[in-house]
């Protein structure tokens, strides 16, 4: 039903950084930063996010999915079968902690979609965003975490040095780390609530209540989407999937859709620019993200941190070398980058982004 | 001739102590309920209609209107309002006739809804601090925007991309369409000055556009209805949009006849019809007999206008709503217009207005709905009207799904309406639904104009409020997020029509 309207509410912390030489990074520094704003969560949720971590399948999906029964591991593995050719499939390494007394079951697949099951006129992205939204809104106790090549999202219900020890994350290199620490205020405590939302090779982390998710839910609804997760942050997931992948935009562009500048200033461009803003926003109204939020949004080609248009939740960024840095505190920033060259607060609404060279 | 079986509905009376005999009252009703004896005011109070003009004239508050006493003998089945009208009906074989919306005490289904608000997690938003945005802009928008960065990596459209023409709003209100005609030119013109005033837009309604309203046709819809009145390019191109009026909430189904009596030279000029001819409006448009003919008037309007005025097409909300807009929507219309049975009418059988229609809360659900099933939600705006009698009921209506509200009765009151419905016999005291030079005389555009201002004003600061104790600071934040709204005392299948979810849950 789609006025089933289920928005969870949570206060967080984020953290992210990015090499932008594609240089690798082990996930113990992403772990020591989050885990410094441990009390911006109440345990009941962390999740971290990587890339350029699976290089030797770096032409295969990396389908990171949890079970929650025997049964939903057997279904989704049928389709799986039908649809795609399967590389190769393992239980996604964890080790024990203490803390964590139960977990679903978590697997990993490296997969190509079998080309004679592309419909003429769809494309192979949009294959795998059938199957993840099938799987997330069909296929009882199933939920993929990550469905992008070489990249993969790693979340459950603990701190965040108990998930990123659960994960042995320090083992992963990767080039862009984002992490995530949540204070959920209604969560139904399911691994599948704790960030990054991902989908393809986008992933959100994200800061606060999305007030105009009902607009939102709606308005990519029309476009197919099914919004599953109990929570208002999938929408800014897949907000980035459909203006950026399909429907072109630029980030730039796509991160003024999200937090679009006020008329007031729209209206003192010159001729030219005010025709595109003022068309850009009217036409992208309903993806305007209203009320308060920080987030990262990373790609497998770079990494943004943008606020709301009234900066209603912090975000800092800081630079060192080919390394930038954005987190909800600066102390985050420091304990993994003592010595930054450069540090500051992102304007409302205006995003920073750190493109990958090469 | 016997006398009249009919009671009088309402008492008037003068206190004589109080009474200075200034003659004020037989002066400005319009109705006749007053003369002079000689040495005092006589009160005809069969003539009375309630409107109260006298009322706030009377220097010396010596006047009072009440309902009358004497009603026939209570009966739940038989109310005074049935046995009044069969009454009349036997005296006069007539149909009983009203202005203004349906007075029934239906449910009003905005009654039954509550917005919400911000607490802990997201924070409230001052929008006496802080920018909040009510700009809307009603046409067709394309499903996705192609764009283009020049060398500096300034915004650019992509060369050759033209949007589609769209009406500004300041913010997300309208005056209904009240033709010159129905209302008086002086009405009118208050309409006018406060759309402009306003940044907003009035709607000439079927009446055609009086010389009078140039000054203002940035702020002004025409409208092309089934009587064609005044109708040619020069009309169709002075506005910023056109309308075809394919059916009116108070009236669904039938047309309109204004008498000869209300057509005196300037409406005939205006309409350009002879002096005291009867201004025929048929039921249907006779050149739209379904869907494919209204496609052909819309692209008719669109090669007129040379495809630089958004079309917008009004419709009654009748039962299957929601498909006969995806109709209007896919024939080619920029806007759609719906109009509650609850809307108001200068004229229109009882048994019509009364019965005929369904409410506009349950047709901006359906239609909203429908269009985003079917993919084009952005081709066309949805404008709802009849029944919006605050700024709340507007803030509900735009998070139902409304891309703006349009008002008409709420907009009449500012110039002195009091809802008395005797809209169609032309006699109106406060100068609004007449022709009469001496009852119009006295609305003063000025004056009326900035009162109806200060209502929209009032309404902006009120819909900003709403949007800053919801956490947003922009109007499309809030159309059609129905997750902010919940109903109290609706069943299951009524919130589930409406998209919305139960207080509590």
């Amino acid at each position: 039903m789609t006025h089933n309207f289920q928005k969870d509410i949570a206060g967080c912390g984020l953290t992210g950084l990015i090499d932008k030489k594609g240089k690798g990074v082990d996930g113990s520094h992403i772990k020591t930063s989050l885990s410094l704003m441990t009390d911006r969560g109440n345990g009941l949720g962390a999740g971290y996010a990587a890339y350029g971590i699976y290089p030797e399948f770096e032409d295969y999906y990396a389908f990171h999915v949890m079970y929650d029964f025997e049964s939903s591991r057997m279904e989704v593995e049928e389709i799986l079968k039908a649809n795609y050719d399967i590389e190769k499939k393992e239980e996604i390494p964890t080790a024990k902690v203490e803390s964590i007394v139960i977990n679903p079951l978590l697997m990993r697949y490296f997969v190509k979609p079998k080309a004679e099951k592309i419909r003429p006129g769809s494309n192979e992205k949009d294959f795998v965003v059938q199957f993840v939204m099938k799987v997330n809104s069909e296929i009882e106790g199933a939920y993929v975490f990550s469905s992008g090549k070489n990249m993969g999202a790693f979340k459950g219900v603990g701190n965040p040095q108990e998930i990123g020890d659960f994960f042995k994350i320090e083992e992963y290199t990767g080039y862009i780390w984002t992490g995530h620490t949540r204070f959920p205020t209604n969560t139904p405590g399911w691994w599948g609530g704790a960030h990054p939302f991902t989908l393809l090779d986008w992933s959100i982390v994200h800061n606060g209540e999305i007030s105009s998710y009902g607009i939102n839910k709606r308005y990519l609804e029309m476009y197919g989407y099914k919004l599953t997760l109990l929570t208002d942050t999938e929408v800014v997931a897949y907000l980035f999937d459909l203006l950026v992948r399909r429907h072109g935009l630029d980030i730039k562009t796509a991160c003024t859709v999200l937090a679009a500048p006020f008329w007031k200033d729209i209206d003192r461009l010159d001729d030219d620019e005010r025709e595109a803003y003022t068309t850009l926003r009217s036409t992208y109204a309903s993806a305007l993200l209203n009320g308060p939020f920080s987030l990262l949004f990373g790609h497998s080609k770079g990494l943004v941190g943008i606020n709301d248009r009234i900066k209603l939740r912090p975000l800092v960024a800081a630079t060192k070398g080919d390394m930038t840095y954005m987190a909800s505190e600066e102390s985050a920033i420091r304990e993994i980058c003592p010595d930054p060259e450069r540090v500051w607060a992102p304007r409302a609404g205006d995003p920073v982004i750190v493109e990958r060279e090469g | 001739m016997f006398k009249s079986h009919v009671l009088p509905e309402y008492l008037a009376t003068i206190d004589t102590d109080k009474c200075i005999r200034c003659k004020r009252c037989i002066h400005n009703c319009g109705w006749g309920v007053y003369s002079w004896s000689g040495e005092r005011v006589l009160i005809d109070t069969q003539k009375c209609v309630k409107c109260l003009r006298c009322y706030h004239y009377c220097p010396v508050e010596a006047i009072e209107i009440e309902d009358s006493k004497t009603r026939y003998k209570d009966n739940s089945s038989w109310t005074y309002k049935n046995i009044r009208n069969i009454k009349k009906q036997a005296e006069t074989g007539g149909m009983p006739l009203s202005g203004m919306g349906c007075d029934l005490p239906l449910p009003i289904l905005f009654d039954n809804m509550l917005l919400d608000a911000c607490q802990v997690t997201n924070p409230s938003i001052d929008p006496l601090r802080e920018p909040m945005e009510l700009r809307t802009y009603l046409g067709k928008k394309p499903d996705k925007l192609e764009v283009e960065r020049t060398k500096d990596g300034k915004l650019k459209l992509k060369e050759g991309f033209k949007m589609t023409p769209q009406i500004k709003l300041d913010a997300p209100f309208m005056f209904s369409p009240m033709s010159f005609g129905s209302i008086s030119l002086n009405a009118q013109k208050v309409l006018a000055m406060a759309a402009k005033e306003c940044g907003i837009v009035m709607n000439t309604g079927e009446g055609s556009l009086h010389e009078d309203l140039l000054p203002y046709t940035d702020h002004v819809m025409v409208q092309v209805a089934s009587g064609r009145f005044g109708v040619n390019p020069d009309y169709l191109n002075a506005g910023v949009a056109c309308e075809i009026k394919i059916g009116q909430g108070a009236k669904p189904g039938i047309g309109g006849h204004l008498p000869g009596e209300k057509i005196p030279l300037q409406v005939a000029k205006t309409r350009m019809i002879p002096v005291g001819s009867d201004a025929l409006s048929p039921a249907p448009q006779h050149d739209i007999y379904s869907i494919e003919d209204l496609r052909q008037l819309i692209y008719a309007l669109k090669e007129a206008t040379e495809y630089k005025k958004p079309i917008s097409v009004k419709i009654a909300t009748v039962h299957n709503v929601a498909a006969i807009a995806s109709g209007i929507v896919r024939a080619g219309a920029d806007i759609v217009y719906l109009d509650g049975f609850r809307g108001g009418t200068g004229a229109a059988p009882n048994v019509i207005r009364d019965h005929m229609g369904i409410p506009i809360e349950h047709a901006i659900a359906a239609v909203d709905e429908r269009l985003r099933q079917e993919g084009i939600r952005n081709e066309a705006s949805v404008v709802a009207a009849g029944g919006i009698r605050s700024a709340g009921d507007a803030a509900k209506a735009i998070a139902l799904g409304a891309d703006a509200v349009a008002i008409g009765t709420a907009a009449l009151m500012t110039m002195g309406c009091t809802v008395c419905g005797k809209c169609y016999t032309g006699n109106c005291s406060w100068g609004i639904t007449t022709q009469r030079p001496e009852l119009t005389a006295r609305l003063d555009p000025e004056i009326f104009g900035e009162r109806l201002a200060n209502l929209i004003r009032s309404w902006k600061h009120e819909l900003m409020e709403v949007l800053g104790a919801l956490g947003v600071n922009s109007i499309e934040s809030l159309r059609g997020s129905r997750e902010r709204i919940r109903g109290i005392g609706l069943d299951t299948e009524t919130l589930d029509m409406l998209g919305i979810k139960a207080a509590g849950t």
